[in-house]
């Protein structure tokens, strides 16, 4: 859907992106992660031409970005920045309609079109002629995205677009994010700094440093076949977390035995697709002791405790390390 | 006339129509001159932000325009625009500059850059971030900045009648000139609440809640544009010849007011600045103007005095007006000013004013060749007995008058000096004198009975024929009413006088003002 092809851009003598090369296929998340000043915002900001690079080429659906006008190009690329960037002067109905007004939608279109978005994101009809700086921070970085989203552009960039949010806001916003159905038709390029924030929504990650991509691969290739010690350093602190996160119930299940009958006891019912982390979480959120989960590609079913998770979760690692 | 005090009201009522011009002009030259500041500064104020390396000189030469002084920018107009309207809004839309290209510079400069990359990136043309974006949220801070303009605006455009381009400056400078504190008043008033109302009614425009910012910004230029066209209600009548007098003289009996009531003159009057009229009349902007009958320009410009043939014009015999209190703290001061008396005829102070007019020497250099020419002068002693204030009024000759007695006294006596030159007017000079502020000045016999002691008409009527008996009556007065002595005149006469271009006078055979009269009347 995207693909990047030698990308660089030079400030003065200083390589902000040094000859990157990446791909990202339809619907897919791609997180561009890296400490400030290692050039994953430039690499964003030129792939919608607010940077116009120093050399490389972009295609989006086939077509190279640079034989058509920013303008166009702009209007069919959702954009989601790190301060909202929300028009003070305009509602939050106006702010999300800017899109539809440049393409010169009629009224109903764009009236039905912010009516169904602000249904999704949560927000109820009296936010339409409210001015941004009377929301919270959680409300106007939902109403950013639906005016990112309106048109239902087929590629979304995202600029650190949960940076300025607390944590429980933040939390909040990235389930409603991975919840969102209009989210799933859509090609993402986000950039954040935040590692767990990169495991949690990517489905693909391309750490940055200094210009360049370090790796470039999924949150569980990562975790367990970095590429060097950078890598190994910059995941470091919050490993197991991450861990825990990563690593799903269904790449265990072949670890897992089935213990119905020894460990007698209430129990949740856990998601095949869920991570470690999350069945965890709500196993002590509701005192379970034992889990019940099913495999939805063969429908078996299997109860476990903790203890065999637990130990299935460190047998996986060492696998992993080993492959 | 009557004895009566006439008070500030009745002033405005008796000259309501007036003063109704004269608002209306004020407001017309401020919001023309505001307007196309505002068309050239916007713009301007734009392009920078665009080319930030534009951004210092356009800012600096704003800045400097700013700091040129007000009576200057007119004085460069003239040779390139004229007098009248045009070069009045060209200056004042030079200082409504700065304020507005600052303010529109900050103001962009200002908007939030994610805003403006959000606006960017949702795929707006660098037009459309300007105008849906950049100027709505900058727009507050150029309010602000069209409002200091305003207000500046308001206030220089009170000096535009010094190049006859009228306004609310007529009846200040005439009021200045006269002693007239009614006229000042109902000039200043009605300034300072032009002043005071726009800028409150702009406030109001600026606080304005965000959401009517559209309609706000659309009503501005109509708003200006409405106010602009005051200017060009009340229009001039037209006559063969073009007058321009200044305010001083259009207020006074021995003046415009002598000239319609004595000699039914009616002609196309403009009031302009003694400091600029001569050079109007030189490059054919005036016909008729109305200056002093020892000015040096008279012989620089090549004009020609008319004859007063109907003796409107007061004797004006120039002599030293001194405090009492000064006389009795300096001993030796009334002997060294008259010292002058009698020495300085008519046609002596014509040359010496040509001299620093016309050929440009300074005043001190023309009253030291004066002084020893004349045989007169004495070193200076340095010495430090006191200290005594020389007061002039704002024309070369008081200037030359000041630094000959300056000169006199230092150099006759151990008084030190210090010269209180260029105060703008009979009334400036004269409270300095009374409030003991100055210890002397030269002042015009006729223009302490018409200005100062402004006695009734029988009385003028019986005094300016003879010019003893007009000196006899002020130093009685002026002794009687402000312990002032008036010292022996110096001897030339600085009357008022019409005059015209010498070639033109010849050409149309006008030699008195009753010619200009017929000329004029004549279909």
């Amino acid at each position: 859907m995207i693909k990047v092809k030698h990308l660089s851009k030079n400030f003065g003598k200083v390589k902000a992106v040094d000859h990157i090369s990446f791909e990202v296929k339809e619907h897919e998340n791609l997180i561009l992660l890296g400490t400030s000043g290692c050039g994953k915002t430039t690499t964003l900001k030129m792939i919608n031409r607010l940077i116009e690079p120093s050399g490389g080429e972009i295609f989006i659906g086939g077509k190279n970005i640079f034989e058509q006008s920013p303008e166009i190009l702009r209007r069919g690329i959702g954009y989601v920045l790190q301060n909202n960037g929300l028009f003070p002067h305009y509602t939050v109905a106006e702010n999300i309609a800017v899109v539809p007004q440049l393409l010169k939608w009629d009224k109903k279109r764009t009236e039905k079109r912010v009516d169904e978005l602000l249904e999704k994101l949560h927000l109820t009809k009296d936010y339409l002629h409210v001015y941004p700086n009377e929301l919270s921070g959680g409300q106007q970085q939902r109403i950013g995205l639906a005016r990112a989203l309106v048109a239902d552009p087929a590629v979304l960039l995202m600029d650190e677009p949960f940076g300025a949010l607390d944590n429980v806001t933040r939390s909040k916003i990235h389930a409603e994010f991975k919840a969102l159905d209009e989210l799933k038709r859509k090609t993402i390029i986000m950039v954040t700094h935040d590692v767990q924030e990169a495991f949690e929504l990517g489905d693909h990650i391309c750490l940055m440093d200094k210009g360049k991509i370090i790796q470039d691969g999924t949150p569980a290739e990562l975790l367990f076949k970095p590429k060097n010690d950078f890598v190994k350093e910059f995941l470091k602190e919050q490993r197991l977390l991450l861990e825990f996160k990563t690593i799903t119930v269904k790449s265990i299940w072949h670890l897992l035995s089935n213990e119905e009958k020894t460990e007698p006891g209430p129990g949740i019912l856990a998601n095949y697709n869920d991570d470690l982390w999350r069945v965890l979480e709500r196993a002590t959120f509701s005192n379970a002791k034992r889990l019940h989960m099913m495999n939805l590609e063969n429908k078996e079913v299997k109860t476990v405790t903790f203890e065999t998770l637990t130990a299935a979760f460190y047998k996986y690692k060492k696998q992993q390390a080993h492959e | 006339m009557n004895e009566h005090q006439q008070t500030l009201w009745e002033f405005m009522q008796q000259q309501s129509d007036k003063l109704l011009t004269q608002t209306l002009q004020h407001i017309g030259l401020t919001f023309v001159s505001l307007f196309i500041a505002v068309l050239v500064g916007l713009p301007l104020g734009i392009f920078i932000t665009r080319k930030k390396q534009f951004s210092g000189a356009v800012l600096g030469v704003a800045g400097v325009l700013q700091t040129v002084p007000s009576i200057a920018l007119l004085g460069f107009m003239i040779p390139l625009l004229g007098i009248g309207a045009k070069p009045a809004i060209v200056a004042l839309l030079l200082y409504a500059l700065l304020p507005i290209i600052r303010n529109t510079f900050t103001g962009i400069t200002g908007v939030d850059a994610a805003v403006k990359e959000a606006a960017t990136a949702m795929g707006m043309s660098k037009w459309q971030v300007l105008f849906k974006v950049e100027l709505p949220l900058a727009m507050p801070v150029i309010f602000a900045g069209i409002r200091t303009a305003t207000v500046i605006t308001v206030g220089v455009a009170t000096l535009a009648s010094y190049i006859a381009a009228g306004g609310l400056g007529e009846f200040i400078f005439g009021g200045i000139s006269l002693n007239n504190t009614n006229m000042i008043l109902a000039g200043a008033i009605p300034a300072a609440l032009l002043a005071i109302l726009f800028d409150f009614l702009l406030s109001r425009l600026q606080k304005i809640n965000i959401k009517k910012l559209k309609t706000a910004s659309a009503t501005l230029p109509l708003l200006l544009l409405l106010l602009s066209s005051f200017y060009l209600l009340p229009s001039a009548y037209g006559s063969k010849l073009k007058a321009g007098f200044t305010p001083e003289f259009m207020g006074r009996q021995d003046g415009n007011l002598g000239l319609i009531s004595k000699y039914e003159l009616k002609i196309q009057t403009l009031v302009i600045n003694d400091a600029v009229m001569y050079k109007a009349a030189y490059e054919k902007q005036l016909d008729v103007i109305s200056g002093y009958s020892t000015d040096g320009r008279l012989k620089a410009y090549d004009l020609v005095v008319l004859d007063d043939d109907k003796k409107i014009f007061p004797p004006y015999y120039a002599a030293p007006i001194v405090r009492e209190s000064s006389l009795k703290k300096f001993a030796l001061l009334e002997k060294i000013l008259n010292l002058l008396a009698d020495k300085i005829n008519d046609s002596t102070m014509t040359a010496l004013n040509y001299k620093t007019d016309y050929l440009h020497q300074s005043p001190e250099q023309v009253a030291k060749d004066f002084l020893v020419a004349s045989k007169l002068w004495k070193p200076a002693r340095n010495g430090n007995d006191g200290t005594v204030r020389i007061g002039s009024k704002i024309f070369g000759e008081q200037y030359i008058l000041a630094s000959i007695y300056s000169m006199l006294i230092k150099g006759y006596t151990d008084y030190d000096v210090s010269t209180k030159t260029g105060l703008g007017g009979t009334k400036i000079c004269f409270d300095a004198l009374t409030n003991n502020q100055i210890d002397f000045y030269p002042e015009y016999t006729g223009t302490g009975l018409l200005a100062i002691l402004q006695p009734s008409h029988k009385v003028v009527d019986s005094l300016t024929h003879s010019k003893d008996e007009t000196y006899n009556y002020v130093q009685r007065e002026f002794e009687t009413k402000y312990n002032i002595k008036w010292l022996k005149p110096i001897g030339f006469n600085n009357a008022y006088a019409l005059m015209m271009r010498k070639a033109q006078a010849k050409n149309f055979g006008i030699k008195t003002i009753s010619d200009l009269k017929r000329f004029l009347d004549k279909k």
